[in-house]
């Protein structure tokens, strides 16, 4: 990709020879029919709240599946249409939101959610052919701009919708409180019992969950299925081919809404209210990071992905946790990205006693530069305090040692060679820095913050994802 | 009729424009060389609006300035221009050079990501908190007083300032564009890259330059915004997403398409929270409806612009 312009060659042919390579244990996992793995998914899932009470832990697993639902149903307009869909949150924010009406005191309607699932099946596909409708006109970034207006206009109807000519409909900011637990015709699930999580609702999200993933699967194998991937790859020439395609972008943009419709109502079915910033851009970017990680266009990858990631995000938030996840993911990515496989030990060594120095050398100059981690720091930052110089009120600091260590792992790529394993060891013993003094006390943030240059390193070094599909495109 | 509301209206829609039509020149300039969605131009707005903060807190503040407050206006524009400029050469650098020949949708996701990991950043560095360059008390007051007066209307520093140095950036962009050898050279890639490669354009730098020039206007347009707005780590998305648009509108890839376009955008902004809504009956917080629903019809009449020409679709 690098060498330039590609001059007089032709780009297909070029591309054609393009194989992704796939690791050996991802070989392994091909040779796995898809069933069997659906079913060794749903069976470790089934089985947590068997093995656990925990609230927190079900929770968690309740929530990795609506993001499973969330990618799943992405997958559909952007790895299989081809449709870079921006407005995807839009669909589950109104799934939501139509729960919330229809399963409230709000209006006082109390019906019950299997209904509520069909109407926002039905309605969600109807909106997802409404915000579809521009892919007649438009192609490529002009569609994506168009649906982020319609998901602006979404957003701007909820957060003023306490007085659309004077109808209360959303609420406003204050979003909607006090919906109805999810209820099978008169049989409710409270949403806690006896003072926990509700390990039930693990049960509903994967009903819901293996339904929807076996629907697409068929559909996926279908004539829709391979007319969409026909789309995907040259709208022009599938068009030629005499298929409907101005019909099948819709059918993709309706499919796509009414799985996040569904997901959305499922979703609020749990929470205690529904809020137009629970609904934001960070959760459409979350959503497509799990599915470009996992892959654009595998099934089994949008689930690894929204596993992976979202699993990733909690963990970053517990203090405990996040130390080594954080440690752990640097020496992961050093394993993946450096050739001999040795050096990575080199490299780590000369990290270790680089350190050790650092903190020596910054202790005797001033012993507040080396004062320490704050006392309610996770264990690992607690462990590294003689490693880590950690100054006592780091202040201008961080900024600095952040924008430094952005800039030092940005050459890092680019010179090659003995200086590259030279410049990793201060790259990377300022990386422990500035995760000790700026990133770890705000976890909320850099959980977002590291999505993003994942983002951004997914698309460099591995766009197809960790399972995508291997496909010719033309430029 | 309310002349004075009208009158304000107006001024308030060329300020609002002002700032539009520079960040949008920074989206046209790329995605009519590139053909790339620079989702990060947003963010880059917003980190000149910061590195402004920084100029003028290093300068002792708004209310106790070491030197002239004029000057400190100059340089927190200056050193946001040269920051933002040294920023999107990177992020072109490192971000969007590598998947150059890639699907298109792979550097707009790229684009995203950057977005993403830049208002988190400076969320981390700067803080959630909503900051402000005191304005007010920046020279005594100053640029709120009127520095215009046409009978019993009248216009304040604030806004002059905004224009003005607005209108002499694009001048110099026009000059920089039409009349020198990179302007001729970026004006050729973006016609056709391969055929300008062919000509012994060194189209690296042809691209890096139109960087450099994004976002020193982004740089330019973050300081002279955050004069009248709150700075927080994710302002830059609606400007951006407007700017965007007021891009598009005018006619993507084309310069003098994306002043227009801002200007336009602009107006319909303040016409739309000062009358539309009133007229329609909707809540003021509705105007943005009114605006994207506008904006969605357009796009789907008229994709390339009032100025643009339609891209032929090759097979």
């Amino acid at each position: 990709m690098s060498e330039g312009p590609a001059i007089g060659r032709d780009e297909w042919v070029a591309r054609a020879d393009e194989i992704i390579e796939r690791h050996r244990l991802l070989g392994l996992a091909d040779r796995v029919p898809g069933w069997a793995r659906l079913l060794a998914f749903v069976v470790a899932v089934a089985a947590i709240p068997l093995i656990t009470d925990d609230g927190y832990v079900n929770s968690v697993v309740f929530d990795t599946l609506v993001f499973c639902l969330l990618a799943l149903g992405l997958n559909v307009a952007v790895g299989w249409g081809g449709l870079l869909d921006l407005g995807y949150i839009a669909f589950f924010g109104f799934g939501a939101y139509t729960y919330a009406i229809l399963s409230s005191d709000k209006f006082g309607l109390h019906l019950t959610s299997p209904l509520v699932l069909v109407i926002v099946l039905v309605l969600g596909a109807l909106l997802g052919f409404l915000v579809g409708l521009p892919s007649w006109r438009l192609v490529g970034d002009y569609l994506a701009i168009v649906t982020l207006f319609a998901y602006q206009i979404f957003i701007s109807v909820v957060t003023n919708g306490h007085d659309l000519f004077g109808v209360d409909l959303t609420g406003g900011v204050n979003g909607i409180s006090n919906l109805d637990p999810f209820d099978v015709f008169g049989f409710e699930l409270p949403v806690s019992h006896r003072g926990i999580f509700n390990s039930n609702y693990v049960y509903v999200a994967l009903v819901l969950f293996v339904a929807v993933f076996g629907a697409l699967h068929l559909i996926n194998h279908s004539r829709i299925g391979r007319a969409w991937r026909a789309l995907r790859e040259d709208t022009l020439a599938a068009e030629l081919m005499g298929m409907p395609t101005d019909w099948l972008k819709l059918l993709a943009f309706a499919f796509g809404a009414s799985v996040a419709a569904m997901t959305g109502s499922l979703f609020a079915s749990l929470k205690i209210g529904v809020f137009p910033e629970t609904f934001s851009l960070t959760l459409l970017i979350t959503v497509y990071a799990m599915l470009i990680l996992g892959g654009v266009g595998s099934q089994t990858g949008a689930v690894l992905g929204a596993v992976v990631v979202y699993v990733f995000l909690e963990a970053l938030r517990n203090a405990d946790v996040s130390g080594w996840v954080f440690y752990l993911a640097v020496v992961l990515a050093l394993l993946y990205l450096l050739r001999p496989r040795w050096m990575v030990g080199v490299v780590l060594a000369a990290t270790v006693a680089f350190g050790f120095v650092a903190h020596a050398v910054a202790g005797a100059i001033d012993e507040s530069w080396t004062a320490g981690a704050p006392p309610d720091a996770g264990a690992v930052t607690r462990a590294l305090d003689v490693w880590v110089a950690i100054p006592a009120s780091p202040g201008d600091a961080k900024p600095v040692a952040y924008v430094v260590l952005i800039a030092l792992l940005l050459v890092s790529t680019v010179v090659t060679g003995v200086w590259r394993y030279a410049l990793l060891v201060p790259t990377l013993y300022l990386a422990a820095f500035v995760w000790e003094t700026v990133l770890a006390p705000q976890p909320d943030v850099t959980r977002f913050a590291l999505l993003g240059a994942l983002l951004v390193g997914i698309m460099i070094t591995r766009p197809w994802g960790i399972l995508g599909e291997r496909r010719v495109e033309i430029v | 009729m309310d002349y004075d509301k009208l009158f304000q209206t107006v001024v308030n829609s060329a300020t609002l424009g002002s700032t539009y039509a520079l960040i949008a020149l920074g989206y046209t300039m790329v995605y009519g060389i590139l053909k790339l969605l620079n989702f990060a131009h947003g963010d880059v707005f917003m980190i000149g609006a910061y590195v402004g903060l920084g100029v003028l807190t290093a300068a002792g503040g708004p209310l106790d300035p070491s030197f002239s407050p004029w000057l400190v206006l100059v340089l927190m524009a200056l050193a946001a221009m040269a920051a933002c400029a040294l920023l999107g050469v990177s992020i072109e650098r490192f971000a969007y050079r590598p998947l150059r020949d890639a699907p298109r949708i792979t550097p707009l996701i790229s684009a995203l990501g950057v977005s993403f990991f830049l208002s988190n950043s400076a969320q981390l560095l700067f803080g959630a908190e909503h900051r402000t360059y005191d304005t007010f008390n920046i020279a005594g007051g100053k640029l709120y007083e009127p520095a215009v007066t046409l009978g019993s209307f009248s216009i304040s520093w604030l806004r002059v300032i905004t224009v003005v140095s607005a209108i002499v950036l694009m001048v110099v962009l026009w000059y920089l564009v039409t009349r020198t050898r990179i302007g001729k050279a970026m004006r050729a890639t973006a016609i056709d890259r391969d055929a300008a490669a062919m000509m012994g354009i060194d189209i690296d730098r042809v691209i890096m330059f139109a960087f450099l020039l994004a976002g020193g206007l982004a740089g330019a347009a973050g300081v002279l915004f955050a004069l009248r707005t709150d700075l927080f780590p994710q302002m830059g998305f609606t400007p951006g997403l407007f700017a965007f648009t007021a891009a598009v509108i005018g006619g993507i890839g084309s310069i003098p398409g994306a002043m227009l376009g801002g200007y336009l955008l602009g107006t319909v902004e303040a016409l739309t929270v000062t009358y539309v809504t009133v007229w329609v009956g909707l809540p003021v917080g509705l105007s943005n409806f009114v605006i994207f629903s506008l904006l969605i019809v357009f796009m789907l009449f008229r994709p390339q612009g009032i100025l643009g020409r339609p891209e032929i679709r090759k097979v």
